[in-house]
């Protein structure tokens, strides 16, 4: 891994980012539009409910927390798609630049955009909703940390996904991420969803930080089993979807499909 | 003779059935500029992408400094650059920017001189801080160029450089290759469908049908071995099969 290398492709995202009015916009408006319509959801089920106000303002952190996952998935997939729109594979990939490297760059690039969602977000919430997302103490540390690596393993597949089936599959980068935002438990706990499909949320380590995080809220018990076991998947996801992308991207090389693959 | 830059052994690219570049050797001395000629579809660009590392041959070996390409890419790739008319660079960062971004990748040291330096020579202060989508395709081409020699290559892959140039342009560029060949010692290996710039531009041709090496050797060389005056003749016999 060199520094450098990875240094260069982050420079060459933030000086595009810092023209780019449309490119800022799409970090920062889908999160807070989506802050603005389930605070009001929030302060209509407290107001209606009396009895469940740890849970709606649980929507609230539940709706950021999501986000965190989503914009490191985002990071890394838009990333990758900056390099095809620009065609700029082929500069890069003819650079000393190796796959690691390349992947390094995109997921500091989705830490960035994590960082720039995750402040507006919970400025706003605060601001705005009265809602402090600080509230979890210094569990929120470990509980964001496997968002981010959750985020990640999406990102990855998604951008393996692309490279090996082209542009075709670009739609992926928007879409596939909330396949699995319903065995994730974001704004319900686990134990509401059907029996077949709870063995998939115990698969997916967001659930255990969405579930864990509850326990936090709700409990105000610090749930280490949950964050084992959400520590323990991401490390093996990762690891195994790594693996898938330098197989898919040694594939494309010797396919001649890497430089193709925005034609 | 010094040991070759470029050592290219038994090369071969198959696409399924389709066999795109067929067992084809060569060596590139240091300094020397091959020409690399053939019709379209002949194997040029996928020869190149395979020097480039950017696709990975069937067969074969492609040797660079004395290293294997496979297992010193890094190393290699150093020290190599390439500038192509079909591979543009990001339309969304200014000409500075995509340098900088550049001369960061391939470790290239004091990259802001380099970059004054680089910008001087082929005249393009005047659009160092213009972004890549305002440039004509003139400028764009500087832009590649600039990309692929700041670096300071010992070798240097130039696909078409100066396809859809004017001939003013196209002049000026040879002319800066020319005279930045003779200054660093650089070897090139060249492509162009205009054989009189091939002729200019290479010591030595290799020309290439069907993914093989038909002919290779100095102008003189492959005109007699095709009993042709001039190359384009000689190009027109081979492409039509003679």
């Amino acid at each position: 891994m060199n520094v450098g290398r990875i240094s260069a492709l982050i420079a060459r995202h933030l000086f595009l980012y810092r023209r780019s009015f449309p490119r800022l916009l799409e970090i920062f408006y889908w999160p807070l539009l989506d802050l603005v319509v389930w605070g009001f959801i929030t302060i209509y089920l407290a107001q209606e409910g009396k009895g469940m106000h740890g849970a709606v303002t649980f929507f609230l952190g539940a709706l950021i927390f999501w986000d965190i996952l989503f914009r490191a998935q985002q990071g890394i997939t838009i990333s990758f798609l900056e390099e095809i729109w620009s065609r700029n594979l082929m500069n890069l990939f003819a650079s000393p630049l190796t796959a690691g490297e390349f992947l390094a760059a995109t997921m500091a690039m989705s830490v960035f955009k994590v960082a720039a969602v995750s402040i507006i977000m919970a400025v706003s919430a605060l601001f705005f909703y009265s809602y402090n997302v600080f509230i979890m103490g210094l569990t929120l540390i470990p509980f964001v940390l496997n968002l981010i690596a959750a985020g990640w393993l999406i990102g990855i597949l998604t951008m393996s996904v692309i490279m090996r089936f082209g542009q075709q599959a670009e739609v992926l980068a928007w879409g596939l991420v909330f396949l699995f935002q319903p065995i994730s438990c974001v704004f319900y706990p686990m134990s509401v969803l059907p029996v077949w499909l709870t063995p998939l949320a115990l698969a997916n380590p967001a659930a255990h930080v969405f579930e864990g995080m509850r326990g936090v809220l709700l409990d105000q018990t610090v749930p280490l089993a949950h964050l084992g076991w959400a520590t323990g998947l991401n490390v093996l996801y990762l690891l195994i979807m790594i693996v898938i992308y330098q197989y898919t991207f040694s594939v494309c090389k010797d396919r001649g499909m890497l430089v193709r693959v925005g034609e | 003779m010094a040991d070759p830059i470029v050592r290219v052994q038994n090369l071969t690219k198959r696409f399924g059935d389709f066999t795109a570049v067929d067992h084809i050797s060569f060596e590139i001395q240091p300094g020397e500029t091959v020409g690399l000629l053939g019709p379209n579809g002949a194997g040029k660009t996928t020869t190149f992408q395979m020097l480039l590392g950017v696709i990975t041959p069937t067969h074969g070996t492609i040797e660079m400094f004395g290293l294997d390409l496979m297992k010193h890419r890094e190393t290699i790739l150093r020290q190599v650059n390439f500038s192509s008319t079909y591979v543009a660079m990001p339309y969304s960062l200014t000409v500075e920017e995509n340098l900088r971004v550049t001369g960061k990748l391939y470790g290239t040291p004091d990259v802001m001189r380099r970059i004054d330096d680089v910008v001087k020579k082929l005249e393009m202060e005047d659009i160092r801080h213009k972004l890549a989508r305002k440039l004509s395709s003139g400028q764009m081409t500087r832009l590649t160029l600039a990309k692929a020699v700041m670096t300071e290559p010992k070798i240097l892959f130039l696909d078409e450089p100066t396809a859809s140039l004017d001939p003013d342009i196209a002049y000026k560029i040879k002319g800066f290759l020319k005279e930045y060949r003779e200054t660093s010692g650089l070897s090139m290996l060249y492509t162009s469908h205009n054989m009189h710039e091939m002729e200019e531009m290479s010591h030595r041709m290799i020309f290439l049908q069907q993914g093989k090496i038909i002919a290779q050797g100095t102008t003189k060389e492959v005109m007699a071995q095709y009993g042709e005056h001039n190359l384009e003749q000689v190009f027109l016999k081979i492409a039509r099969g003679g």
